[in-house]
């Protein structure tokens, strides 16, 4: 499996540390009930197909990505930078 | 029909013409009393002790496939009461005492076979959290014995103990530990069910749950709709899609953990070996095949198939701990969808849809797990109550945060089991 970061190219899965679905990167507020933040923390779509998810690119530029890819065959179709998709990276 | 010496011999000298099918193949009734969905070894298990335990009759166990076409036919068959905290602890050691008692309750070959497992320890850190899940284990009833270096090589003279990287310091035996027969298990409780009225039906892939002012009241299948009472969930894997057709999402991630098969050796590994350095565990069928796996490959999939990195370094584990094993050629690799909750442990527990339940989340440890889970799954479904064995494992304590069962100690949040 090869992630297309958009810094580095494709590059080996080896180099890259999966987090998990991308929800995690779309934080609650500090003040939202405790269902909200029990569905962040814990629930997940889970889906057979396409899904979004979150990678550290650890042993090349350092960067977050969110990953579109197929969990029924393991295509991976997009790379996307954090900081793209949050503006400024906050 | 009932297996006995007896009964092969009779066969054997007349021809082998009197074995009869192990189930029947049964349309499926408009309504039913409570429905299984899902025909692998939980799911078997808790309708076979649905009808032996609590005496019902009315039930279905729904499979989109084949009799143990899942999970239970492609994991690495190790049994074993190795558990530390309460809640997994008391738990395992009833599986592991239904296993015993397996066959004869069965009257069926599932080739139990209890040749002790040991797992190695390689520092000191690792010997003293072993002593203190021996104790853990003894003072649940089951046995350990914590082996040093010399007792750990009169048992596995064969292990790598000169190198200097990992040095083998001892291991922890659970000499009740084991293996067995996976798919005879699926199938002995499958015809064990079959024979209490249990109708087992195949092919029948369910597509929606139907849910009327707060209660379920059946489900929509490829075979049509089916009425029932109780709807159980039992599905591995797949636990988020079932759970999805009822509106719900579940703390579980689906993973791929893959395992290997050599070509059939002659008799060298006596028992079940964990490396405690590396992902690598190892266990010889009876077939002679040594059959090893490690860890997942760590990212969310549905493929029933793994990537390169993990058998690399599952391979690598291997060889550094018994070198001996080199030569042998390995004839095939495959993966099992693993559905992982964030503290490890399992979730046996009621849903908010009355009449909905769901028996899930055994992430890589689901085959041991088979007698009780099915065992107690049946109780929760028959009196609405928790059994004492499982009581601990709640769908809200995620949630809450109370009751967790972090089994590693690594903390409750994906991707760290």
């Amino acid at each position: 499996m090869r992630i297309p970061c958009p810094t580095c190219g494709d590059r080996d899965r080896r180099e890259f540390y999966y987090v998990g679905d991308a929800q995690i990167i779309n934080r609650p507020s500090p003040e939202a009930s405790e269902d909200i933040w029990n569905d962040y923390l814990h629930n997940r779509d889970n889906p057979a197909g396409v899904t979004k998810d979150l990678w550290y690119h650890e042993n090349g530029c350092n960067s977050w990505l969110v990953v579109t890819r197929n969990t029924t065959n393991h295509e991976v179709q997009h790379a996307e930078l954090v900081t793209k998709l949050k503006g400024d990276g906050s | 029909m009932r297996f006995s010496g007896l009964k092969i011999l009779k066969e054997g000298l007349t021809g082998n013409k009197g074995w009869t099918n192990h189930w029947r193949d049964p349309q499926p009734k408009q309504e039913y009393d409570i429905l299984i969905i899902g025909g692998g070894g939980h799911g078997l298990s808790t309708a076979y002790y649905l009808a032996k335990n609590h005496g019902l009759k009315n039930i279905a166990v729904l499979e989109k496939g084949y009799l143990g076409g899942g999970n239970v036919g492609r994991n690495t068959t190790i049994v074993r009461a190795n558990y530390f905290l309460p809640g997994n602890s008391e738990f395992y050691s009833h599986s592991l005492k239904l296993w015993e008692g397996l066959e004869h309750d069965l009257n069926y070959n599932v080739m139990h076979s209890q040749r002790g497992l040991i797992n190695l320890f390689h520092s000191d850190g690792q010997r003293d959290a072993f002593a203190r899940r021996g104790n853990a284990m003894i003072n649940q009833g089951d046995d350990a014995i914590l082996l040093d270096m010399e007792g750990v090589r009169d048992l596995l003279p064969y292990l790598d103990f000169e190198q200097v990287r990992f040095p083998i310091y001892g291991g922890l035996y659970h000499p009740r530990g084991g293996s067995a027969r996976h798919d005879a298990v699926a199938w002995g409780y499958a015809r064990g069910a079959d024979t209490r009225g249990v109708d087992l039906i195949q092919n029948c892939e369910v597509t929606g749950i139907d849910i009327s002012q707060g209660r379920v009241t059946g489900v929509q299948t490829t075979r049509g709709q089916i009425s029932a009472k109780k709807v159980g969930i039992v599905v591995a894997g797949r636990s988020g899609q079932l759970a999805a057709m009822a509106g719900m999402r579940l703390p579980i991630e689906s993973h791929v953990l893959q395992a290997f098969v050599t070509e059939g050796l002659k008799p060298c590994i006596d028992h079940v070996i964990s490396f405690g350095m590396g992902h690598f565990y190892i266990s010889q069928s009876d077939k002679g095949g040594l059959v090893f796996g490690g860890d997942l490959d760590f990212y969310a999939s549905y493929a029933q198939r793994g990537n390169l990195p993990m058998k690399e370094h599952v391979m690598e584990a291997g060889m550094t701990l018994m070198p001996m094993i080199g030569k042998a050629r390995v004839l095939r690799s495959w993966g099992g969808i693993m559905d992982m909750t964030p503290d490890g442990s399992p979730i046996i527990d009621k849903t908010d849809i009355e009449g909905l339940y769901i028996d899930c989340g055994w992430c890589y440890g689901g085959f041991k797990a088979v007698p009780a889970s099915g065992y107690c799954f049946a109780h929760l479904l028959a009196t609405d109550k928790h059994h004492e064995f499982a009581s601990g494992f709640r769908l809200d304590r995620f949630k809450t945060g109370y009751g967790l069962i972090d089994e590693e100690g690594t903390g409750s949040q994906h991707n760290l089991h």
